[in-house]
């Protein structure tokens, strides 16, 4: 527990972290960007359960593995769509999310 | 003290995150976002959970970051500007944001937490350790065995996906 903070203001800071994340998820266009916006969301969730682990449950340690393996699976989940990315640039020369329907024929 | 850090680091994400989702540039997006990651960890650190820290460093900073600008360095043109999200998407999405955001936080305003009295004593790794390989009650065995298989499909899958097929050249 930090000393002094209230946990509805943690609450409030990842609440606003996520939607960040969701404002970027839905304008861009890049898919880099995209990824991106989808990382920031997970660390809002991220920040979430640690906050929840240490402020209500002392003496659980749940939060801190959820947290541990969300960052294994973002991170699985980063190889496997950079890997697309670079697949998809190779083969029609854009990362723009418009163009990427061509994959479709 | 501890309670201006956290506020420090708090603003200091949430400016990060901002920037990262509005600016032109794609490499400092990628940039901002490496920023935004590590003062995570400084919040990790405050609430001593060293081990989560560590990992947040290691395995978002070091790894998903320098990923993600390797990918912008081999798909895009380093000086080229993103173009500008249309006015009328940006003031959807907007209303999209504000309103779900107020919804949270009216939920989290109104929600009576149950916040415990005693402090936590820091996990140290071999509680972290015992923990994932126990298979008693609570135990985390078969989620770190299901992630280790995870980590492994990814690995195959990213290499057969980036490799260059050779009949399509």
């Amino acid at each position: 527990m930090i000393k002094g903070i209230p946990f509805e203001h943690i609450m409030i800071f990842s609440t606003l972290l996520f939607f960040i994340g969701v404002y970027g998820f839905l304008t861009r266009k890049n898919l880099i960007t995209i990824l991106i916006s989808i990382e920031l969301i997970l660390n809002a969730v991220n920040i979430n359960f640690v906050a929840v682990n240490v402020y209500l449950y002392p003496e659980a340690l749940e939060g801190h593995f959820f947290a541990l393996f969300i960052i294994a699976i973002a991170a699985a989940e980063a190889a496997v769509a950079i890997a697309i990315f670079i697949n998809l640039y190779r083969n029609i020369r854009s990362i723009n999310i418009e163009k990427v329907n061509e994959m479709k024929n | 003290m501890e309670t201006y850090i956290f506020y420090i680091l708090a603003g200091a994400i949430l400016i990060f995150a901002l920037l990262s989702v509005t600016t032109r540039r794609v490499l400092r997006a990628a940039v901002y976002l490496l920023f935004a990651l590590g003062s995570t960890a400084g919040i990790y650190f405050m609430v001593e959970f060293l081990f989560l820290a560590a990992v947040q460093l290691l395995v978002y900073v070091g790894g998903v970051v320098v990923l993600i600008i390797f990918s912008i360095l081999l798909t895009s043109q380093i000086n080229d500007r993103l173009e500008q999200p249309e006015w009328l998407k940006v003031m959807a999405t907007m209303l999209l944001v504000v309103v779900g955001a107020g919804l949270s936080l009216f939920v989290i305003r109104e929600y009576d937490f149950n916040i415990s009295e005693t402090a936590m004593t820091a996990p140290t790794v071999s509680d972290i350790g015992l923990k994932l390989l126990s298979y008693g009650p609570g135990g985390y065995v078969l989620p770190f065995e299901v992630i280790s298989i995870l980590l492994l499909a990814a690995m195959i899958g990213a290499i057969v996906i980036a490799k260059r097929m050779k009949e399509n050249d």
